[in-house]
């Protein structure tokens, strides 16, 4: 399994991901630097991405659209904050409309992706933070604790992290 | 979890009308007196509401002269965790599509620069 390790802080709305792939740095960077090959990873298995844009520089911007499984268009993108090939990309991840423009009103995430040659590869470090306690809040104003009682089988695993 | 923990805080939630007292002190802390002005109950029948949202660490409660003031914030914290795990979910997919890509391609594909 690529995936070593999976560290949630609560505190500082940041997800840390450490995956280590058996192949070289510039092999690795290859998957979010080469379109085509994005968008065989990016989207779930059931809405496969398309990437319609793809600037990796800085200010740049990535542009890409899910198609779910009923046809439901999801549109998204990310905004390149820096880029150094083959070991560091860091953007800012946003929801699109149907215009592939960012949604402000969405909340918003940051990714840090770090790669780094190891002996047996490649690490790669994924860093995704929620960008602020606005966006906290709206995610609150969209009823989440009014669900959370239907949502009561996720809770143990919460409340013992 | 705690068993017990797990019972008061699932408890404190399945009542309406604690819902939506939890809902008013995460927007901002309330005085309990604030508060029953909402319902058609009595004062006191609220201040136990608030009482089981409190036993639960759903809501905290201090007081300021005569008043005493709720505020809701484990919760937001425990919606962060959830939002992290779906999160985490989407990019568990993601590795995993890497790692799927990866393996499928033909040694001959890679440049070999160690």
């Amino acid at each position: 399994m690529p995936l070593t390790d999976v560290t949630t802080d609560i505190d500082n709305r940041t997800l840390t991901m450490t995956c280590d792939f058996p192949v070289t740095p510039e092999r690795l960077w290859q998957v979010w630097a080469d379109p085509r090959q994005l968008e065989k990873w990016w989207g779930p298995e059931s809405h496969p991405a398309r990437v319609t844009e793809h600037d990796l520089t800085p200010g740049g911007l990535v542009k890409y659209h899910m198609t779910g499984p009923d046809g439901e268009i999801y549109p998204g993108g990310w905004e390149v904050i820096a880029v150094d090939p083959p070991h560091r990309l860091e953007a800012r991840d946003f929801f699109a409309d149907a215009d592939g423009n960012p949604v402000d009103t969405a909340p918003q995430s940051r990714m840090l992706i770090e790669i780094t040659a190891t002996e047996g590869g490649s690490r790669m470090v994924n860093t995704s933070t929620w960008e602020s306690a606005e966006d906290m809040q709206n995610v609150l104003d969209m009823g989440v604790v009014e669900g959370s009682s239907s949502a009561i089988g996720q809770l143990d695993a919460l409340l013992a992290a | 979890m705690d068993e017990k923990r797990a019972d008061a805080f699932f408890h404190a939630l399945s009542d309406g009308t604690r819902r939506d007292i939890l809902r008013r002190v995460l927007a901002g802390e309330h005085s309990v007196t604030a508060l029953a002005e909402h319902y058609p109950m009595s004062f006191a029948a609220v201040q136990k509401h608030v009482a089981v949202l409190e036993r639960a660490g759903l809501v905290t409660k201090r007081r300021s002269g005569r008043e005493s003031l709720a505020s809701g914030d484990v919760e937001a914290v425990r919606t962060v965790a959830s939002l992290l795990r779906e999160f985490e979910d989407v990019w568990r997919g993601r590795v995993a599509g890497i790692d799927s890509l990866l393996a499928h391609e033909t040694p001959a594909d890679t440049t070999s620069t160690d």
